[in-house]
């Protein structure tokens, strides 16, 4: 579903990705992990076309109105004069762009996804009187709505009560039996074990990319935590161009 | 009765330049104060000035070139006001700048040149014209002009409102929702791609209306109209169609009373409209909900 191939994105020539590659299986669930900084953001917004990259192929094997993505949630202004159902409504863009009228079938949708979150009777609440948990259900209303291939969450479950993380989880569940490809950052370790069959752990490079017991052992958590967190002004110039050099695919 | 009438009804009926100014206020109320309301919701409040600054070398351009014609300093003010803001979104979707440090910028140098040209080639007289303009001036042709710009900005602000809303909300997931590449990935093309021209033209909005403003009420009061009864609007609703309706009407209301109170006081139609504006804005500040007087006199919680 998404093929990175010796990709680097890098910021004032720091990179935050190294020569990166590896593939998202089509129908896979996948949990990014790894130290702060350590280009789990970077890669969900390259996936995005949202950064220009420095060097590599990036390929994604679905139309752009078939993916996802829930960025963290600092990028909202949470004093729009917007109520809930009509942010969740604007789920139908990619199908319903600027001027496509909304029939019964997608309000009923969007009722139903509301109702999945566990918010049906907030569809008319302003979202400046959501707490930053609810706004993020109501982001993942949205998401539900978006009828997605691929689906990218950044951190998805922050400011999120337990019981809601549950339910959320389960959303993420059912997503990967109806075949769909999700991407998660996520910083729970135990929950990675428990509900990502594949796991990506990232410190700029690849440390280790597979079945998430295979990743998550000691020796790789060691070598991300390792990471050197602050840029090197003196790190002379990369010459790796050779694909796949530094990817240690499990 | 014969006193209300002569108050209230008396300068309409008698007067047609006081018809003519009540027929474009009400137009431009109509169409300004909604985008206020947009400017509000964007953080940039201050906009309004900035572009209405910026069209100043435009309308001096079309004043030396063709003398006091409302067309030409017209479509010189419109096309001043677009190359600025479109040079603004070019060089803030580039460089690092934002798009307030850009404008800022841009208008700057966009006003010196104005300024320059006016005080070459006319007189101080034209300035303070072109600056606060008079509503009780505007003739049959101004008229058309006013009524064709309201018209022609209401239907684009209601072809432009859901975009306009997702890109002011969350503007990551409009670029990526809306931006194009192929069945592979490609290498970026222009951060959020599908993503500017709704600010752009937006923009575009703003600057016709400021243009039509500023025969009737002169560049820097066609902020006033579009701002000051936006601000107070966004005090007494929390929903975007509610503070659009009563921005409009509060618009409405000022542009009236103004004129009723130039004319029977003898003040600056202008200024005095918006001075209406202003009253309103703080009597919203004091009795809109959340507002002063509900700060004095709490109301009591329910209990879930």
């Amino acid at each position: 579903m998404v093929t990175l191939d010796n990709l680097t994105v890098s910021y004032r020539q720091h990179p935050a990705l190294h020569h990166v590659s590896g593939q998202f299986a089509a129908g896979s669930l996948t949990a990014v992990v790894g130290p702060n900084g350590s280009g789990k953001t970077t890669l969900l917004k390259s996936v995005m076309g949202l950064l220009p990259t420095d060097g590599g192929q990036l390929a994604v094997a679905t139309q752009r109105a078939r993916i996802a993505y829930l960025p963290q949630l600092s990028e909202i202004d949470r004093s729009f004069p917007l109520r809930v159902a009509e942010c969740v409504q604007l789920g139908c863009w990619a199908t319903h762009g600027a001027w496509g009228g909304l029939r019964t079938a997608q309000l009923a949708r969007v009722q139903r996804a509301l109702q999945t979150v566990g918010l049906d009777d907030f569809d008319q609440r302003p979202i400046s009187t959501l707490s930053s948990g609810q706004l993020q259900r109501v982001l993942f209303a949205r998401l539900l709505v978006q009828d997605a291939q691929l689906i990218l969450l950044d951190e998805p479950f922050n400011a999120v009560d337990s019981k809601t993380t549950a339910a959320l989880l389960s959303i993420l569940q059912l997503w990967h039996t109806q075949q769909r490809t999700v991407i998660a950052v996520v910083h729970d370790d135990a929950q990675v074990r428990q509900y990502f069959p594949q796991t990506l752990l990232l410190a700029r490079e690849v440390v280790a990319w597979g079945e998430t017991a295979h990743v998550m052992t000691e020796p790789h958590l060691q070598q991300a935590r390792a990471m050197a967190e602050a840029w090197n002004e003196s790190a002379p110039l990369c010459d790796v161009d050779a694909p796949g050099a530094h990817a240690v695919v499990v | 009765m014969d006193a209300l009438y002569t108050t209230l009804i008396a300068p309409f009926a008698e007067f047609a330049f006081m018809r003519r100014a009540l027929v474009a206020t009400m137009a431009l109320s109509l169409s300004a104060a909604p985008l206020g309301v947009f400017l509000t919701l964007r953080r940039m409040s201050l906009l309004g000035d900035a572009l209405s600054h910026a069209i100043l070398p435009g309308v001096a351009v079309g004043f030396m070139l063709f003398g006091l014609s409302l067309t030409a300093m017209a479509v010189g003010g419109v096309v001043a006001g677009m190359l600025v803001a479109a040079l603004a979104g070019v060089i803030s979707r580039s460089t690092a700048l934002k798009e307030d440090a850009s404008l800022a910028a841009v208008y700057l140098v966009a006003l010196a040149l104005g300024v320059m040209l006016i005080s070459q080639h006319g007189t101080q007289l034209d300035l303070l014209h072109i600056l606060f303009g008079s509503a009780l001036g505007v003739d049959a042709q101004g008229l058309y002009l006013v009524a064709a710009v309201s018209s022609a900005s209401v239907l684009a602000l209601a072809a432009l409102y859901r975009g306009l809303v997702l890109e002011s909300f969350d503007p990551v997931f409009l670029s990526a929702v809306s931006q194009r590449h192929g069945a592979l990935g490609r290498r970026w093309r222009g951060a959020g791609n599908g993503v500017w021209i709704w600010q752009q033209s937006f923009l575009m909005l703003v600057v016709i209306n400021l243009v039509a403003g500023f025969q009737t009420l002169g560049t820097l009061m066609a902020v006033g109209l579009m701002m000051l009864p936006a601000v107070s609007s966004r005090l007494w609703h929390a929903s975007l169609p509610a503070q659009l309706a009563n921005a409009c009407l509060q618009a409405m209301l000022s542009s009236v009373c103004g004129l009723l109170l130039s004319y029977h006081f003898d003040t600056a139609s202008g200024p005095t409209i918006i001075g209406c504006a202003g009253v309103l804005y703080f009597a919203s500040l004091l009795a809109a909900p959340g507002g002063w007087l509900t700060q004095i006199f709490p109301r009591l919680h329910k209990t879930a």
